[in-house]
């Protein structure tokens, strides 16, 4: 896994190691996950990424303790944890469905990890108060959870999880119940008061646009398995592999023929006969056929025909099928000769409008170094 | 407009006809089933008893609330309390209570049991709680009969065992009376607790763990006030068919054992007091319907209102 070398001053808080979960048994077993590795760094907000039923979730409630690994370790800042109920964990979650205790109290609910504690009447509604107001939730203190909407149960469960003062937060999409602009709102929430509160936050969610603006770093997850360990920069710039790049962002991909490697650098063939250079993702060798990955967005749609004198000839041409307009930039989606729909993003500008129409032949020029040869 | 607002008003008029026309069975079946009898025993309770049974009807008397408290000493005409009817009222509340404490203590592990099998073997769970619902209380009684006698399936397997040396005596004692309605109520309380248990989302047992509850603590914080209503809803369903039992004492219990149920039967047939027996049944009533207020307002300030 391309997991970047630890920096020394970096402490690790929480660290799954060769992680296996298996439901039943015998050849109707499922794994769940298999063979799982991730180092998760202290005060660091970590994101979980993959479609559902990648095992993000099944991790995430093995951190928490409500499922114990088949295999492997799990260790809070150097000690193993594996074993231990959730209740004897310094971790606390927020829940998906928030679950939040319908037979008490805004208060009693934040109140209740405290409580449990065992800690001081005194120092618990201090506690209370001061969580509340994290969450700006002072007013509705003894309401009934039933008498509040899904954002302040969110707020709520939020602060429910964070008044014990956890060593680690985990989210399990905790926003995933909320409308778009709500949905923003708490992202940009979320992020402050993890940098307020310095408790590191493990958050799972499927929505890749979400985790590419919330998160330090990302493990993207799939069937089980651990893709890719990286920044968001990392992630959406240097996929790892052909799943990673289709998953986040959109992304073109062409099938072509490998005619060499040189330094790290391939070079390839287009079913049109035109060649190309790309550059390999890391440790990947192939051979015969490779997967050509282009991001819309380092693409450029060029008028058909000949060089001209400010224009390169495109390394593509085909025909324009769709033109999609999305107020900050347009969607161009082109039909290759080739047979199969490149599409294009191209920014807008005020004063005028993409320049091409339906049906006109287009040539597609590739930005250099935005193509990528990665593994199927 | 005029006729508009006639044309409402006559509309909403016949809303209401037809609302009454149609409320009219549920009404009557009320009136008939439930209202009408208890009104006859009211009156027969105020009535003079008849020589052989029945009432003189239209003889205004008090004896037989009287009776029900107290008693008249054959021969110096001296009134004291009724202790007769007293312990027998005693015995039923406390046999009731104990009972309704027992299929509590009983049920609920029964029935958190079957509220977390996987979905499609709960049913089957439930089906077998309720296989002794299809034979007779009588024949169920006499079985049990055969478990606790002297030389019973318990006494012989005890003394097989070497545990005792002589067969305990239960039949015919408190004991054999509260070990048969445990039996036979048990099932009133895990089929409630179960509705109850079966909704609770288990999410929030989740979260109680995740928040430093241990075990004790989530089934006393989260689980019991939730399925608060269920616990109320098997303990009445328990408690007032206990406290007018009548098969398993008589049965069981023997002739020296009485509840308030064959107290009532008594009165109605050998004793030949149809009032005290009407008096006694109203009595009844009254207890179940105090104890039930009791409870259920207990219950839901415990609850702090939910549920």
């Amino acid at each position: 896994m391309p997991e970047p070398a630890a920096v020394p001053d970096t402490r690790i808080a929480v660290e799954c190691r060769g992680i296996v979960k298996q439901f039943g048994e015998g050849p109707n077993a499922l794994r769940a996950l298999d063979d799982v590795s991730v180092a998760i760094r202290e005060k660091e907000f970590f994101t979980l990424l993959g479609p559902s039923g990648c095992g993000k979730t099944t991790l995430l409630r093995m951190i928490a303790g409500f499922e114990y690994p088949t295999e492997g370790s799990i260790r809070l800042h150097g000690e193993d944890i594996a074993g231990l109920p959730p209740f004897k964990r310094p971790i606390n979650t927020v829940f998906q469905s928030y679950a939040l205790f319908p037979h008490l109290t805004v208060w009693e609910n934040v109140a209740f990890g405290l409580q449990m504690l065992g800690r001081p009447k005194a120092e618990i509604a201090a506690r209370v108060a001061e969580m509340l107001k994290l969450v700006h939730m002072e007013e509705l203190a003894q309401r009934r959870t039933d008498q509040i909407s899904g954002g302040q149960g969110q707020r709520v469960a939020l602060a429910r999880a964070l008044a014990p003062a956890p060593k680690v937060l985990l989210l399990d999409e905790p926003l995933s119940a909320l409308d778009y602009k709500l949905r923003k709102e708490m992202q940009i929430e979320l992020k402050r008061m993890q940098s307020e509160t310095g408790i590191t936050f493990i958050f799972v969610t499927h929505d890749q646009e979400e985790a590419l603006t919330m998160s330090d770093r990302i493990a993207v997850m799939s069937k089980g398995k651990v893709l890719q360990i990286g920044t968001p920069w990392d992630i959406y710039d240097k996929p790892a592999e052909r799943f990673v790049a289709d998953f986040i962002g959109e992304t073109n991909f062409l099938a072509t023929t490998l005619l060499g490697i040189e330094a790290g650098i391939a070079r390839v063939r287009l079913p049109s006969g035109v060649e190309m250079s790309a550059t390999l993702a890391e440790g990947y060798v192939p051979s015969g056929a490779a997967t050509l990955v282009v991001r819309p967005e380092h693409a450029r749609v060029v008028p058909a025909g000949g060089p001209t004198a400010d224009q390169p000839s495109g390394q593509l041409s085909g025909t324009v099928e769709n033109v999609v307009y999305f107020g900050t930039d347009t969607h161009i989606h082109v039909r290759l000769d080739e047979g199969f729909t490149f599409m294009v993003r191209q920014q807008n500008s005020r004063s005028q409008s993409c320049g091409v129409t339906v049906g006109e032949r287009v040539g597609i020029v590739i930005a250099p170094d935005a193509a990528q040869v990665l593994r199927d | 407009m005029a006729s508009a607002a006639e044309n409402a008003r006559r509309d909403q008029q016949g809303k209401i006809r037809a609302r009454w026309l149609l409320s009219t069975p549920a009404l009557l079946i009320i009136f008939i089933a439930a209202i009408g009898p208890l009104l006859v025993m009211l009156a027969y309770s105020f009535m003079a008893k008849g020589d052989y049974g029945d009432v003189k009807p239209g003889e205004f008397s008090l004896d037989g609330w009287f009776s029900v408290f107290l008693q008249r000493d054959i021969f110096d005409d001296t009134l004291t309390l009724a202790d007769a009817h007293l312990s027998i009222l005693w015995r039923s509340l406390r046999l009731s209570v104990i009972t309704t404490v027992l299929t509590l203590a009983l049920g609920f592990p029964t029935a958190y049991f079957i509220a977390t099998r996987p979905r499609h073997t709960r049913e089957v769970w439930v089906f077998l709680v309720t296989i002794p619902f299809w034979t007779n209380l009588l024949i169920r009684t006499f079985a049990m009969q055969q478990v606790i006698r002297n030389e019973g399936v318990l006494n012989t397997l005890l003394m097989w065992l070497g545990v005792i040396n002589e067969p305990l005596p239960i039949m015919y004692t408190d004991w054999a009376i509260l070990f048969g309605m445990v039996y036979v109520y048990l099932p009133l309380m895990v089929l409630p607790l179960y509705a109850s248990l079966e909704k609770l989302d288990f999410r929030l047992v989740e979260a109680g763990y995740d928040l430093y509850a241990g075990r004790l603590a989530v089934l006393r914080r989260i689980i019991i006030p939730l399925v608060k209503p269920g616990i109320v809803a098997g303990s009445i369903l328990v408690f007032i068919p206990s406290l007018g039992a009548y098969v398993i004492p008589r049965v069981l219990g023997g002739g020296k054992n009485l509840m308030l149920g064959n107290l009532i039967e008594l009165q109605f047939g050998a004793g030949r007091n149809w009032p005290l027996g009407a008096a006694l049944s109203i009595t009844l009533m009254a207890l179940v319907m105090v104890a039930m207020l009791f409870y259920v307002r207990n219950a839901s300030r415990a609850g702090g209102g939910h549920g």
